[in-house]
């Protein structure tokens, strides 16, 4: 089985191919260019470089959200165009869970950060529980947007070591560091962003148990309505 | 050359930038095979103009659906395609890049060529599809919600900008206006069907002149004129009588442009004028220039309504242009909000 791994949610574009369980290939950028320049160069570098027939690829897997709301409609339209042209599904996986993997195999707690602006983060708390196959995260606070205040809060109710990471980690590492009741740690870079290989093999996991979907279906989880919807709904409320 | 023997080209355009989601594809850049178009005008209505956040979300959401549809009424499977063209601006930099990602995607995974169109292109292109005889060089004004383009049509693919708006673009002063007059968005077609029942010499309101370059254009006058006329209505308790007001506003940018368009094709010395644009399809506008154009001895061209609106059609069209020139881009192409056309 071979599936195809998106991620361009933050500030880290990723790419990766997976075939039967094995890491083929992954290409991941954290650079000034946009996604857009970056994410479809990488997939077909790895075309190029593993000799891919993109015919016998089995689904596309995307970062499905939350995250920067253009970066991830980069990332879906990516999925949903090459989706449609090889007639194949998409798996999405939600973002969290993706920079949550990296930290496999930790008793820890497990706190991917990114920054959601207007002072909040897109967050939630996971740890590993299980056993062989079934060794996987398990969601203790489901992906949100809420202020690190709120988040800590949480974080501190658990009174259990903890893992941040992601790139929200360090605009809000100071917070953090004054404000976290147990002993926590920030993950090191090369672990602690965004990875098309930890989608591509969630994705995998996903694509197996039966969860791939049609891809004119697919669009991503923002977590958030757009400003003006937002705004709207505030005038309306203040009218009633 | 024996132009029977030569094969068939068919291209898969795409366009997303601004509220409409469509795709279509188009034979030898002149037959129209299929167009289908996703208006998102009656959500955007609800908050009185285009919402770039709302209308990327709702591009992501229908963009699979519009371009299998595309292909479906066209008989026809992507495989068939011989190339992908896509707008990748002037536009709203979110809804840009859905289509764009989506096109780059499809043109990656089927192996077909990729062209990024430029919207105006695209406009000025709807000509060529609706007049199978309209051929380079002529003069074209291509007027919309977001451009007033005095351009002229060299040969294809080659194009001189010779007058702009400085100001607001010709559509936005109808939506301006149309706001002011209580009758919302979009304001186009409102105008337009109001001012058939006024009288467009009831109100006299200023024909802008610009400095500099007599082919630019200004709205933003005329439209501070007409709110202060109503302001000045509503102080001294008079009624407005607002059908007078949208026909004669109406008839105020008709004049300006059908004024620079009709000198420009005299002065470059051309028999040929055309309009595109969704201002093109404004019942006035259209009526004016048929007359001025019969007057001038000038061939006057212009899309069905259909093809002035933003649609894949055009993009279609003018893809294939590009690509019979040998135009392709790669998988860095971006979306360029503010994209210049001839250079």
């Amino acid at each position: 089985m071979k599936i195809i791994g998106l991620d361009s949610s933050g500030l880290t574009a990723s790419v990766a191919l997976v075939s039967d369980s094995v890491l083929t290939a992954e290409y991941t950028v954290e650079y000034k260019k946009t996604h857009s320049q970056t994410l479809l160069p990488m997939l077909d570098e790895i075309k190029r470089m593993c000799e891919l027939d993109l015919s016998k690829v089995d689904a596309i897997a995307v970062a499905s959200g939350p995250g920067s709301f253009t970066g991830l409609r980069i990332g879906s339209a990516t999925a949903k165009g090459l989706a449609l042209a090889l007639d194949i599904p998409i798996v999405e996986v939600p973002t969290l869970e993706g920079i949550a993997m990296n930290m496999w195999g930790s008793e820890k707690l497990i706190c991917p950060l990114m920054d959601a602006r207007r002072d909040q983060v897109y967050t939630a708390i996971y740890e590993f529980k299980g056993m062989g196959k079934d060794y996987r995260l398990n969601a203790l606070l489901a992906p949100c947007a809420v202020s690190v205040e709120e988040l800590l809060i949480n974080v501190n109710a658990f009174g259990r070591e903890i893992i941040f990471l992601g790139d929200g980690a360090p605009v809000h590492e100071k917070y953090i560091c004054d404000n976290v009741k147990e002993r926590f740690s920030f993950a090191p870079a090369g672990r602690n962003r965004q990875r098309g290989a930890n989608i591509a093999l969630l994705g995998e996991i996903y694509f197996s148990e039966g969860k791939g979907i049609d891809p004119d279906l697919h669009a991503p989880e923002y977590f958030r309505v757009s400003q003006a919807e937002r705004e709207k709904a505030e005038r309306e409320g203040r009218a009633k | 050359m024996n132009v029977s023997t030569e094969k068939d080209i068919y291209i898969l355009g795409i366009e997303t930038s601004c509220d409409e989601t469509a795709a279509s594809v188009v034979k030898n850049g002149r037959e129209l095979l299929s167009n289908i178009i996703s208006s998102q005008v009656p959500i955007h209505t609800l908050y009185g103009g285009v919402v770039p956040e709302i209308a990327s979300r709702k591009h992501i959401e229908r963009i699979n659906q519009v371009i299998k549809e595309a292909l479906a009424s066209a008989c026809m499977e992507l495989k068939d395609m011989d190339a992908i063209a896509v707008t990748y601006g002037p536009g709203l930099v979110g809804p840009l890049l859905v289509g764009v990602a989506e096109a780059k995607a499809m043109s990656f995974a089927a192996g077909l060529p990729l062209v990024g169109v430029h919207h105006i292109e695209g406009h000025i292109s709807a000509n060529y599809i609706e007049n199978k005889q309209l051929k380079p060089p002529f003069v074209c004004l291509v007027a919309s919600g977001g451009h007033s383009h005095l351009v002229v049509v060299k040969d294809y693919g080659e194009y001189e900008v010779i007058g702009r708006t400085r100001d607001d673009a010709a559509g936005e002063a109808f939506d301006k206006v149309a706001r002011a007059i209580g009758l919302g968005y979009p304001g186009g077609p409102k105008i337009d069907k109001l001012a058939r029942e006024g009288n467009p010499y009831a109100i006299d309101f200023p024909r802008a002149r610009v400095e500099g370059n007599d082919y630019d254009f200004s709205f933003s006058g005329l439209k501070s004129a007409v709110l202060n006329y109503i302001n000045g209505c509503n102080m001294k308790g008079e009624e407005v009588n607002t059908a007078d007001v949208a026909a004669s506003f109406q008839k105020a940018v008709c004049d300006v442009l059908v004024e620079h368009s009709i000198r420009a094709v005299k002065e470059y010395g051309y028999d040929k004028f055309a309009i595109a644009g969704g201002v093109a399809s404004n019942f006035a506008l259209r009526e004016a220039f048929e007359t001025e154009c019969e007057k001038q001895g000038i061939s006057f061209y212009r899309p069905a309504p259909i093809l002035c609106t933003d649609n894949g059609a055009m993009i279609a069209c003018a893809g294939y242009y590009e690509f019979i020139k040998g135009v392709r881009d790669d998988y860095t192409l971006n979306a360029v909000p503010n994209l210049k056309l001839g250079g």
